[in-house]
């Protein structure tokens, strides 16, 4: 996966709700992208709900989390619905994982993203990334307060 | 930390010990339990926790958005704790998890021997509301990513707790 210190790829991806939004869009606040596999299951529905629940705290160090997985926007926007969360989710459902795979966390044989974390700074430079070792352990919300704690501070 | 000590953030720390205010009960091994009042998993494990002899210690770990109720339910067990109901409030809830509205949570004082005006009053508290999110809080600095997360000797066990760790427990 993408390392700390490299540039951020650039990207380009609808929202939920269609709205464009690429890297560019990012410049000047700290973002963690959040790859998860699928949208609505049971895990990765436990780690952006708690994310959510943190938001306040996010925004007050200026950071932001957005979502990325490769559905489509119709259903980021169901699961965003069914969440009940704020969080972006963005779609990189055409071409399928591109983005995930310029960040270095797709996985081509199972066509899904890994699940990952990539904080970009405020310069677009990748400020921190960490995959956990398997899908199923969750990255808790406190390797993102850590991270910032180490970069941001 | 108290509810008034200064909030250190957010990041790692380790799950807090055992405190003179915490909700515990039972005897044997401890084993601290974050989880949320409108988890079915949480019910689950609270039967399966219920069976094996240790020392429960419950801690909040309300995820609004995924159980709209949780934190008006964590906040109406603190409200019972306040009138020494901790426990029979925390066996109520889990017991039938169809009846959560506030209709039912006064009912359910009523069946306890609450004041049900002192219970509206305390649950919305300040006080309650700092003390559920206390919880809360130290459960994210310790990496609670999911309900219920019970802590056994410094070791996180995510989700219900399976039958190795119930035989670890005694179970």
């Amino acid at each position: 996966m993408i390392e700390p210190g490299s540039s951020a790829p650039d990207f380009d991806l609808p929202d939920q709700d269609g709205n464009r939004i690429s890297l560019g869009d990012l410049k000047g606040q700290t973002s963690v992208l959040t790859f998860f596999p699928a949208a609505f299951s049971p895990v990765c529905t436990d780690q952006l709900s708690i994310y959510h629940e943190v938001g306040a705290d996010l925004a007050q160090r200026g950071a932001r989390v957005y979502g990325v997985s490769v559905d489509n926007a119709f259903s980021l926007k169901a699961f965003q619905g069914a969440l009940g969360i704020t969080i972006p989710l963005l779609s990189d459902f055409h071409p399928k994982g591109a983005v995930s795979e310029a960040y270095g966390v797709y996985l081509p044989k199972r066509g899904v993203s890994a699940r990952a974390l990539v904080m970009i700074g405020p310069d677009l430079q990748v400020a921190w990334s960490y995959q956990p070792p398997s899908p199923l352990e969750i990255p808790g919300a406190n390797l993102i307060f850590d991270a910032l704690d180490g970069v941001v501070a | 930390m108290t509810a008034s000590s200064p909030d250190r953030g957010l990041g790692s720390h380790a799950v807090p010990p055992v405190g003179a205010d915490d909700h515990v009960r039972g005897d044997g091994p401890v084993v601290i339990e974050y989880a949320d009042l409108e988890c079915l998993y949480c019910a689950k494990a609270n039967v399966l926790l219920s069976a094996v002899p240790v020392r429960r210690v419950f801690r909040h770990f309300p995820v609004l958005s995924k159980h709209p109720r949780a934190r008006v339910l964590a906040h109406a067990l603190e409200a019972a704790a306040i009138q020494s109901a901790f426990w029979e409030m925390h066996g109520s809830l889990f017991g039938d998890q169809g009846h959560l509205d506030d209709p039912h949570l006064w009912q359910r004082c009523e069946r306890l021997g609450l004041d049900v005006d002192a219970f509206e009053r305390d649950r919305r508290s300040e006080a309650v509301a700092a003390r559920v999110d206390r919880d809360f809080r130290a459960g994210v600095r310790a990496g609670v990513m999911t309900t219920p997360t019970i802590f056994y000797e410094d070791r996180a066990y995510p989700g219900v707790p399976g039958a190795d760790l119930l035989e670890r427990l005694g179970g």
